[in-house]
């Protein structure tokens, strides 16, 4: 591998693109499956109150209605659905809610009909009596000792919580004490393919397929085998083309097990396409998290510790947002040598969408903490923001290291990226352009805003992973694999390692993944863990069924495994023309004992294992965002975005770069427009796609994105994982652009989204 | 109500109902799913074809208001011997998808865009295509896509 002839590290197009160019690649609700009925889910459109009564008689006589159900009716014998078995069962939530509702989208009943309008037309019929209480939005609001408990039995909104170094005054020696409030808001993931799925019953025998836009079909089986009473072999789960996930698509749904059961009930198959209106209140969500961020530092600008804590809002009902702040502890030192750290993360539940994954989930918050008050430490000690980063950076030659939280770093040159990054953006230029425009008072700030920083990926004990690798009799390949691809090109990138080892062109190997009938097992795909798990499964296949595969051809010509080499159309002796075999005799071969050499018993060419990481790999970079910011409107244009990402040894630059693109926008995305709001009685205010801004080509610029590699030593191919670095690198760079033009007017700090308006009302609070 | 509409030059007579949106006639009544549907604002633009060589939303339009129209959706651009369209083309050369949810839509979208003006510069084709949103590529090299394929066009 990685030898001159190597297609690893070459821009290759995508295998995947033709089908979706032409518009025939399937998604969930492109799949034709005459009879289906339609779901339609009748929610709560109140935030928190007592349920009185569901009445759903009109309903059940409405034309084309085949069923009904909710609690107190037929609620088709749901319990509770868990998500943690590490929280506690008191804040489980009902399928259906029962006695009470707690975020506007709690499903309230579900209709079943023969068609989507009639099934609409249905649930509007359905009258729910609800008596409102108090709601809990923000997380002060739900710390108040008087506030309204979501879960009396709880005793308490607090759900989950975490902590570190309780003892000590990490601050104790400090000659500067840098702090900063901040909040890292509540964002909606937006994949263009809403939330949905076809339940169709009878296969496998007795059991039920279950086709849904997921992340993670692999989690959803036992998820769903559990609530419906079946063995996980009875459902077969399968994600067919998923438009994008970023996270939320990684959780489970209730909506699933609803529809599962109706379908199982009805025997019939049941149809749910969640509308995008729908998606925005009843797709998790993420982020929403309030952040105090305390460093001291010596008057030379050295960390001397760090005290930080966070309150993290869940949401109604826990889910992994519950225990993000665990990542966040984790990563909250970031890149910098902290001897001293105290943290407390608290979470609570609110009267709002439960929170999950969105890209990044736990780490852009620790990375925004870290570098938000870096900069609020160097515009007091009159330091450059890069210098003060680069004077805090942990050495190069530390590693492999274990940071004071917990972080086992695998490998980084911190310095490496931020030179990389400040030589591409022209960094001193830029500063001399800022301090031209400041000299002649002109109204359009120029603002440079830096982050360095390194992130987790296949986190949380995510690092290992399921991978297949077969030859087959027509002399083509497949690879199977635990991962479940979204849009990330895995087909591209792992036919790429499989090509290099094998090579077999690409276009002759097939990937077979998301389908738990297909793939005995696997995790998904989220964290960006796909290429260092998956990817590195499928080399080592490649790599057993190379090694069988020489020895299969030396026996034939009698001739040492170590003479033979790939080439066209199979192995061939080294040096010795004409004396080749073809992956198909190969095929053939493996299976017939006569043809194998001593040793080797007659099977197919093909290997299956699971490659294990043995812990995560750690990502790292620096970016610099350079905006204007209108004094006068307080608009913010970002002009430039310079990223280095160091994501280890790049296998297809091609799709890095998408990686990266993609991540920077939505890093942008919560810096400068989105941000999922509610009124103080939990009505959400943002369930479009007019009130929820996601940017539009017209609102970013290009990218100037490019990589530095430093290899992982914890995986063979050397990789790290890309997809959420842009986000995680950017955001806080983007931030701190908008205040750094806006310094020279006392302005310390202005919270995301930086909206015109915020941005406007900082600059007359600091000069008021 | 009865209508006529070509889709990808074929004849498609049916009898609809006087509320069915176009995207969902194209979907469900013709049977191309190609077309996507992203939101419920006519934000998103998934849905863009083009009707009479313009693009348009199917979602903004009634089938009936279609009635006579020549109507291209994304399985009528690439040639009949399977040969991608040049905006296609670039959108695969440039990685300008991803996921491909909104390829559909954004494809149709550049294909009118650079119809009318293949003159575009960055700025023109990132307001051209403003009513069409992707979460996955931040636009980058969509926009590195349409500038190429306009290239090609002139």
């Amino acid at each position: 591998m990685g030898d001159s002839g190597s297609i690893l590290g070459n821009s290759v197009f995508r295998l995947e693109d033709p089908t979706l160019l032409t518009g025939s690649g399937k998604y969930v609700d492109d799949l034709d499956c005459p009879g289906a009925t339609r779901i339609v889910f009748v929610r709560s459109s109140v935030a928190h109150g007592e349920l009185r009564s569901v009445d759903v008689e009109a309903a059940r006589s409405m034309p084309g209605v085949v069923a009904v159900y909710c609690a107190g009716g037929d609620d088709l014998g749901l319990a509770p659905f868990q998500s943690f078995p590490m929280l506690s069962e008191a804040v489980n939530r009902p399928v259906f809610a029962r006695d009470r509702v707690r975020f506007v989208g709690d499903i309230v009943a579900a209709v079943v009909a023969e068609s989507g309008a009639q099934a609409v037309d249905a649930a509007e019929t359905v009258v729910v009596d609800i008596e409102p209480l108090p709601a809990v939005v923000t997380q002060a609001a739900a710390l108040d000792p008087a506030a309204p408990l979501l879960f009396p039995e709880n005793g308490s909104n607090v759900c989950f919580a975490t902590s570190f170094g309780s003892e000590e005054d990490p601050l104790e020696g400090a000659e500067v004490v840098a702090e900063v409030d901040m909040v890292s808001q509540r964002l909606a993931g937006v994949p263009m393919e809403t939330n949905g799925c076809l339940m169709v019953p009878g296969e496998p025998s007795g059991g039920i397929t279950c086709w849904i836009s997921h992340q993670a079909p692999h989690s959803v089986q036992p998820a769903l085998a559990a609530v419906l009473g079946l063995e996980p072999a009875a459902v077969r789960v399968v994600c067919p083309w998923v438009g994008g996930g970023f996270g939320p698509k990684a959780a489970m749904y209730v909506e699933y097990l609803i529809a599962a059961a109706a379908a199982r009930q009805l025997d019939r198959s049941v149809r749910w396409a969640s509308t995008r209106s729908e998606d925005m209140v009843a797709l998790v969500q993420g982020r929403d998290y309030t952040m105090t961020a305390k460093l001291g530092l010596t008057r030379d600008g050295r960390i001397v510790g760090l005290d930080a804590s966070v309150v993290a809002s869940c949401g109604a009902y826990p889910l992994l947002g519950a225990v993000l702040p665990m990542l966040t502890q984790m990563m909250v030192v970031g890149v910098y040598d902290i001897a001293k750290v105290r943290f407390s993360g608290t979470t609570v539940v609110t009267n709002t969408t439960p929170v999950g994954a969105y890209r990044g989930a736990g780490r852009p918050e620790a990375t925004q903490l870290i570098e938000r008050v870096l900069d609020v430490a160097a515009d007091q000690l009159g330091l450059d923001p890069a210098e003060i980063r680069r004077r805090n950076f942990i050495d190069p030659a530390a590693f492999p290291m274990t940071t004071v939280t917990g972080g086992a770093y695998d490998s980084g040159d911190y310095a490496k990226a931020l030179d990389a990054a400040l030589a591409a953006a022209g960094y001193e230029e830029l500063r001399a352009e800022q301090a031209r425009r400041r000299a002649a008072g002109e109204p359009v700030a120029l603002g440079i805003g830096v982050s360095t920083y390194v992130e987790v990926t296949a986190p949380l004990g995510l690092h290992t992973e399921y991978g297949a690798v077969e030859i087959h009799d027509d002399g083509s390949a497949s690879m199977a694999v635990g991962t479940s691809s979204h849009g990330q090109g895995h087909h591209t990138a792992f036919a790429m390692v499989a090509s290099d080892v094998l090579g077999i062109p690409m276009e002759r190997i097939r990937l077979i993944n998301s389908d738990t009938a297909a793939v005995p097992r696997g995790t998904g795909t989220m964290g960006s863990r796909s290429l260092q798990t998956a990817g590195n499964a499928v080399f080592a296949a490649s790599t057993v069924v190379l090694e069988r595969a020489r020895s299969i051809a030396a026996h034939q010509f009698e001739a040492s495994p170590q003479d033979i080499v790939t080439g066209a159309g199979g192995l061939h002796v080294a040096g010795v023309p004409g004396q080749s075999v073809s992956w198909q005799e190969l095929a053939v071969a493996s299976r017939d004992a006569s043809l194998l050499p001593e040793g080797l018993e007659p099977e197919p060419l093909r290997h299956e294992g699971d490659f294990d990481g043995t812990g995560s790999t750690f990502p790292f970079g620096a970016h610099v965002s350079v905006v204007e910011v209108d004094t006068e409107t307080g608009k913010v244009t970002m002009r430039r975005h310079i990223a280095v990402d160091d994501c280890g040894r790049i296998l297809s630059p091609l799709l890095v770069r998408g990686q990266q693109h993609g991540g920077i926008a939505q890093g942008a995305a919560q810096a400068l427009f989105e941000w999922v709001q509610y009124d103080d009685d939990g009505n959400p205010l943002t369930t479009t796609l007019l009130d929820y801004p996601v940017p539009a080509a017209s609102e970013l610029p290009s990218f100037e994105a490019s990589n530095t590699e430093t290899d992982s030593p914890l995986n063979p191919l050397g990789a790290k994982g890309i997809g959420e670095s842009g986000t995680i690198g950017s955001t806080p760079a983007i931030q701190n652009a908008v205040i750094d033009a806006l310094s020279h007017l006392g302005v310390t700090h202005v919270d995301m989204p930086c909206t015109p308006e915020r941005v406007w009302s900082a600059i007359e609070g600091a000069t008021a | 109500m009865r209508v006529r509409i070509t889709v990808n030059d074929r004849v498609e007579e049916h009898d609809v109902e006087a509320r069915q949106l176009l995207v969902h006639f194209l979907r469900e009544t013709v049977g191309l799913t190609g077309t996507n549907v992203g939101c419920d604002t006519s934000s998103c633009g998934a849905c863009t074809v083009l009707l009479d060589g313009e693009s348009v939303k199917s979602c903004t339009i009634l089938a009936a208001q279609a009635d006579g129209a020549a109507i291209t959706t994304i399985e009528g651009l690439a040639g009949r011997d399977g040969s991608l369209h040049p905006v296609q083309q670039a959108f695969r050369e440039h990685h300008g998808l991803q996921c491909g949810f909104c390829t559909p839509g954004m494809v149709m979208a550049a294909v009118s865009l650079i119809a009318e003006n293949p003159e575009l510069d960055e700025a023109g084709v990132r307001l051209g295509l403003e009513g069409n949103l992707c979460r996955c590529t931040g636009y980058h090299n969509i926009v590195q896509a349409v500038l190429a394929a306009a290239s090609v066009a002139r």
